[in-house]
């Protein structure tokens, strides 16, 4: 131990002289800050390291973008007063989504809760904002949903089973009466889809506004009459694509109006379903029977029914009629009324409006200029007469692009939607990730420089969060791309329903207009229909943009 | 309250350097967080597994809980870092370290069945250089030197007498 470190026991005791006593000094003050130049190496090596952020920055700086702010409460101290028309599963939901569930649900979202205290639903629920509206109205020709629409309507303090109740809304049997009920402002309308534009025509007539389920029309010639009956109204109407509230689809119009993805010019969406309950193999209430059942008003309006079978018979198409002729009660029918063509639009109409109204949103499309379709019943051996399988393409001559829509009810892998650019390739749906490609001509300088990867994602958006880029961190963007980044942490997260529901309903008390009003509707029933056509008759469809009509190849 | 240990130069220079070198990987992952605009360890913490995963995910599910989690892995990093570099209140950097090794190391475990969505550098069997790390730690504390090199020095000369 000859080097044993004797220094710090200096011999303060020995030398007093202050010549000593600098040197001790100093050389305490060294041992003191001996490694306070690895600081100095830190600040240099993390400043370097900024810069070289700061540049990539810049080239992710294009993707930066405004926050939405959340949607504001808005009152005028009027209570609206609403009447539900068609209270199945989907009219259900939307009740509850505007604060109105049933105590058997309450019930449900509070037991998930003591299950599971990560369960947000419950406290979301009861902590939704309270839109100063009453039910005072329902309409259904089952019973048993009339009911419980009943008992959710009355359900003003939002509680469980042996709750108060408050003023129980009245049922009428047929929606006629409905509308002509005074104590009613506004109607929401979730019957089947044949039903959907004769209702919501005459409840327009009737002074009501309409919040109304899609697929907006049924038959091709109800679609042009609704337009007519809504354009010389002023009265609030939405179409039920709820998706124009998801804020990643303002977030990709932007992406897509700045020109970051280049010229557009292919399209692909899909619908991936693999249960009973996505193939429109719904339940059938054990206490459903003719009794209990109104089978004449299920049957659809006299009128409508006659385009239908007119389009149907004079196209050769009478082998998707029926099979079961009309008049004939089946409880399948009036569960699942979705496989059959006599009161469903299919997959185009359940599906794909979902679809391209989203797209809609984003690229401002419009009406295609032409449609084909092909697919057929595949999987599903239950008689159904629409398609488990489809197929369609859209053509825009004049934008230049192309849509491909493909859905199968047999098979859920994931199918991202994709907007394909010459310069980037952005997919769309809860978040987006655009992915810069190899042989973009406005990238090319930054892939050259390094700055960018091709093929590796660059830009990842989640709403409600910060931006998250490709340079700030490769934890964080691993995280991002596998949709686990911040999910719950910053930002309130909102029932899209509900969203879409309070727009009418600020509308209805502003009078400005809906996200998804006649124009945008009619936009989408016109595409699906030409989608459904061209399935139906084998051929390509076109549209005629001057006479506005649907004409064939 | 100088440690009456002694020891050869060349020990003290490698204990020395070992907290140099774990005090700038500490100093630099809480710099790096700092500056990485919106950092947050939710995906971390959602990433869990093993023993506490549960706890760690609920901690991250906590959205009241979230910002303070993430401040305290932020500035807890940097000021460890900075203690290790400077030899300053060296046995609280120490204590520190060895609390965030340790709640790292029980969120992603080197367990047998654990995948991780980030997957690790190298291959650990139950051992990983978290575990590493954390030994060295003990080690350092076992062998304090910031009163020889570093700011406790003059902090703890006064009490000496």
């Amino acid at each position: 131990m000859s080097t044993t470190e004797n220094q710090d026991n200096e011999k303060k005791t020995t030398s007093e002289s202050s010549g000593q006593n600098i040197s001790k000094g100093r050389r305490d003050a060294l041992k003191t800050l001996a490694t306070l130049p690895v600081l100095g190496a830190m600040a240099y090596g993390v400043y370097k390291k900024t810069q070289k952020e700061h540049t990539n920055r810049q080239v992710a700086d294009m993707f930066h973008f405004q926050e939405n702010p959340a949607p504001a409460p808005v009152s005028d101290g009027k209570i609206i007063r609403i009447g539900i028309i068609g209270v199945g599963s989907r009219g259900i939901s939307l009740m509850q989504a505007i604060g109105f569930a049933t105590p058997e649900k309450v019930e449900e979202l509070k037991k998930e809760l003591r299950k599971n205290s990560k369960d947000t639903r419950y406290k979301d629920f009861m902590e939704q904002e309270d839109l100063q509206i009453k039910i005072t109205a329902v309409c259904d020709i089952f019973d048993v949903h009339a009911q419980n629409a009943i008992l959710a309507g009355a359900n003003i303090h939002r509680e469980a089973l042996n709750g108060r109740f408050g003023e129980m809304p009245k049922r009428y049997n047929t929606y006629k009466e409905l509308l002509a009920a005074p104590d009613v402002d506004a109607v929401i309308i979730a019957t089947p889809d044949h039903w959907h534009g004769t209702m919501t025509m005459d409840a327009i007539k009737a002074g009501k506004h309409v919040y109304v389920e899609k697929p907006m029309t049924w038959t091709v010639p109800e679609t042009y009459a609704l337009r007519e009956v809504l354009r010389n109204s002023k009265l609030a109407f939405q179409l039920g694509h709820q998706n124009r509230q998801i804020e990643t689809y303002k977030r990709g119009k932007e992406i897509v109006e700045k020109g970051l993805l280049g010229s557009v010019t292919l399209i692909e969406t899909s619908t991936n379903r693999n249960d009973p309950n996505g193939a429109w193999v719904y339940p059938i209430h054990p206490d459903a029977n003719p009794r209990t059942i109104d089978w004449k008003q299920f049957e659809g309006d006299p009128d409508r029914v006659k385009e239908y079978m007119d389009y149907m018979t004079s196209n050769g198409l009478a082998k998707y009629i029926g099979p079961d002729s009309r008049d004939k009660f089946s409880l399948e029918r009036f569960f699942r009324w979705r496989c059959w063509w006599d009161y469903s639009t299919g997959l185009s109409g359940d599906l794909l409006t979902h679809e391209f109204d989203a797209i809609n949103q984003i690229m401002n499309l419009g009406i295609p200029d032409a449609a084909t379709s092909s697919g057929g019943v595949y999987f599903f051996k239950d008689g159904r007469t629409v398609p488990d399988v489809l197929q369609t393409t859209f053509e825009y001559k004049k934008r230049k692009l192309a849509l491909l829509y493909s859905a199968t009810l047999a098979n859920q892998f994931n199918r991202p939607r994709k907007f394909m650019g010459h310069d980037a390739t952005m997919e769309i749906g809860n978040s987006i990730t655009v992915t810069v490609d190899p042989q973009s001509v406005q990238y090319k300088d930054q892939i050259e420089k390094g700055l960018i990867k091709p093929g590796k994602p660059f830009y990842n958006y989640t709403p409600g969060q910060k931006d998250v880029d490709a340079v700030s961190s490769a934890t964080q963007l691993y995280f991002a791309e596998r949709g686990l980044l911040y999910s719950y942490v910053n930002g309130k997260r909102y029932n899209t329903t509900f969203l879409h529901l309070k727009e009418w309903i600020d509308c209805i008390r502003t009078g400005k207009k809906t996200s998804c009003g006649i124009e945008e509707g009619f936009h989408e029933a016109i595409t699906s229909h030409m989608g459904t056509r061209a399935y139906l008759e084998g051929r390509t469809m076109y549209w005629d943009a001057d006479k506005e009509e649907i004409t064939r190849g | 309250m100088i440690e009456k240990r002694s020891f050869s130069k060349i020990q003290l220079f490698c204990l020395i350097a070992l907290r140099v070198v774990i005090g700038w990987y500490f100093l630099y992952e809480g710099l790096s967080k700092f500056f990485t605009p919106g950092w947050t360890s939710y995906g971390y913490l959602m990433d869990s597994q093993g023993l506490f995963a549960g706890l760690f995910k609920s901690m991250g599910q906590n959205q009241a809980l979230m910002p303070f989690i993430d401040a305290v892995n932020i500035y807890g990093l940097i000021l460890i870092g900075l203690f290790l570099i400077l030899g300053l209140f060296e046995k609280l950097g120490y204590i520190g370290a060895i609390a965030l090794l340790t709640l790292y190391y029980l969120s992603h475990p080197a367990s047998l069945n654990a995948t991780y969505l980030l997957p690790p550098e190298g291959s650990y069997l139950w051992i990983n250089k978290n575990i590493v790390m954390l030994c060295s730690v003990f080690v350092l504390m076992a062998f304090p030197t910031a009163k020889r090199i570093g700011f406790d020095r003059i902090i703890f000369k006064n009490k000496k007498a």
